[in-house]
């Protein structure tokens, strides 16, 4: 799958992050192309969430933890200190690994975000609530209930609203840490078939500990050790012939 | 084998004489409780009338009503919630949400929880030199509304503080990550998930600020005026002072002391009432917002 650079949307480059003194991401770059899917494996703690986290800032929230290096999105470094976050933040959409609605009707969960826009037009809020919901698969379970608590929903329901929330703000970037982690075979399915159908549209990072899940709905695959990038390349030839000895390793379940 | 048999014998009498023990504990506090709510309904229940309740005291507090000090305690109350509850929520977020971590944060907070173990009295004396005297309030509505929300201040405060801390950090992340700003999030999440929380704080600030005596006693309170007050720098007769001042000066103690369990009576429903709407708020958002 041959990529040209132009197709790059987010380019990380020398990406250091520290928690205080540990230092959780180590000298990282990595390009992340226009709708396509990339998918960031690699044993727990290696800095996975870390790392996709930088990328719509939300490790901002941590005391004391401090990142060096640039990612750059429509050339704007994103880390630094100038760069407007709430902008950014809106750009890249992120989707949790517990689904999290806010407590409050799944139309207010999807409306949030354009209320918070000063969005006003109540056609279009209306538009927009029923097209983020067809999006995420959704549509059809509840557009009878829409006045329901959100919180009433099953699991796999409530993280299909988490995206349809995310999509209602017309993101162009998502990130998807561990999205299916608590859900079932049926509900994982449907975020999976999501995936691939939002790829058209929009450029994806997903975090997985899930390998067929990886293989699945990637295009590229970056596997991480101990705060390192180890190996980054399309999907079919890192779960094939992978370059990297620890990568090989990792796969093949020797550790991890 | 037989002193096994006494001995789980004895184990059972031992829970027996436990459980009668705190069951025992139990009933001495309803007792109590009975006690008090005996008391005031059947001293106090005969002097409820609508007179009592709508007219103004007559004949040096031996008949008519109690009106006004219905009235002055609700002024009061509202009064210093009203002052309170903004100045204690804006704290509470400040302190929980945009304040410095650590060191500082906790020192104020214990400051705070220093200010709750004030005696009462103690602000009716800070109500008297500050609010009367200094701003030159006059004992009135104001200085005795400022007295009491200040009385009941870090109560408020450190009710929205837990309430606000026990909003889930999950979905401040998804207000954020959907490009809201800190405020907006604070607004439109945090606070009404923390709203059932608040409200608990507010309910038990009314009941007290309702029921207190001291801090009005020099900043508000009045044995007795002619009619209701006609402002907020007017002085006003309330509810707990009225009981003190009949049960301590005048001429004709038994009328009078009836008068007061009436009153008592009155300040017990009153508070109740009050709690009632709070709690009724307070469900109201729960079942909106709770998980
Ligand atoms: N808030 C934090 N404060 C301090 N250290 C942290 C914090 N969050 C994560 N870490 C540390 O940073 C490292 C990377 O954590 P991270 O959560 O990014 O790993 P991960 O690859 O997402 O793991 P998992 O697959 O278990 O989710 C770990 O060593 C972790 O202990
Ligand atoms: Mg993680």
């Amino acid at each position: 799958m041959p990529v040209k650079n132009n197709d790059v949307r987010i380019k990380a480059e020398n990406v250091d992050f520290y928690y205080g003194t540990h230092k959780a991401i180590k000298n990282i770059s990595i390009d992340f192309y226009n709708d396509k899917v990339t998918a960031f494996i690699g044993p727990s703690g290696c800095g996975k969430s870390t790392f996709i986290r930088l990328l719509n800032r939300m490790n901002d929230l941590i005391a004391n933890a401090k990142a060096c290096g640039s990612i750059y999105l429509d050339g704007e470094n994103i880390l630094s200190p100038k760069a407007d976050v709430v902008k950014i933040r809106r750009k890249i959409g992120m989707v949790f690994q517990k689904p999290n609605p806010f407590p409050k009707s799944i139309w207010q969960n999807i409306s949030y975000g354009l209320e918070i826009q000063g969005e006003k037009d109540k056609k279009k809020i209306e538009a927009v609530v029923e097209d983020s919901l067809r999006k995420a698969a959704l549509w059809n379970e509840v557009k009878d209930r829409l006045r329901d608590n959100a919180l009433k929903l099953s699991g796999g329901q409530q993280q299909r609203l988490c995206i349809a929330r995310c999509l209602a703000v017309d993101p162009e970037v998502i990130l998807f840490d561990e999205p299916c982690a608590s859900l079932d075979p049926i509900s994982t399915n449907k975020i999976e078939d999501l995936i691939l159908e939002l790829k058209k549209n929009y450029t994806i990072a997903i975090v997985t500990h899930n390998m067929q899940q990886a293989a699945r709905v990637s295009d590229f695959t970056a596997f991480m050790y101990l705060g390192e990038l180890i190996e980054f390349g399309v999907t079919s030839q890192i779960f094939t012939v992978p370059k990297e000895k620890k990568t090989e390793e990792y796969l093949s379940g020797k550790f991890g | 084998m037989k002193i096994r048999i006494s001995n789980k014998f004895s184990s059972a009498v031992k829970e027996k004489i436990g459980f009668t023990f705190l069951a025992l504990c139990i009933v001495i506090t309803l007792l109590f409780l009975a006690g008090i709510i005996y008391l005031i309904f059947s001293n106090g229940l005969e002097v409820i009338s609508w007179e009592f309740l709508t007219s103004v005291p007559r004949k040096g507090m031996t008949a008519g009503g109690v009106a006004p000090a219905i009235v002055g305690t609700l002024y009061l109350t509202v009064g210093a919630v009203a002052f309170a509850l903004p100045l204690g929520l804006a704290c509470a977020i400040y302190l929980n949400e945009y304040g410095p971590r650590g060191f500082i944060v906790n020192i104020i907070r214990m400051s705070i929880n220093n200010l709750a173990g004030v005696p009462s009295v103690v602000f009716g004396l800070f109500g008297l030199a500050v609010f009367v005297k200094f701003f030159g309030f006059g004992v009135s509505i104001l200085s005795g509304s400022l007295t009491l929300g200040i009385l009941i201040l870090p109560g408020i405060i450190s009710a929205s503080q837990e309430a606000l801390m026990a909003a889930p950090y999950s979905i401040r992340e998804a207000s954020l990550a959907l490009g809201a700003t800190q405020w907006q999030t604070i607004k439109k999440t945090v606070l009404p998930a923390a709203m059932p929380g608040i409200m608990t704080g507010v309910i038990l600030s009314v009941a007290r600020a309702a029921g207190e005596t001291a801090p009005i006693l020099f900043t508000a309170a009045t044995f007795y005026k002619r009619g209701y007050p006609d402002s907020i720098f007017s002085e006003v007769m309330a509810l707990p002072y009225h009981i003190y001042a009949l049960m301590t000066e005048g001429t004709k103690p038994d009328k009078q002391t009836a008068i007061a369990y009436g009153c008592a009576l009155l300040l017990l429903a009153i508070t109740l009432l009050i709690s009632a709407v709070a709690i009724y708020l307070r469900n109201k958002y729960r079942s909106l917002y709770a998980r």
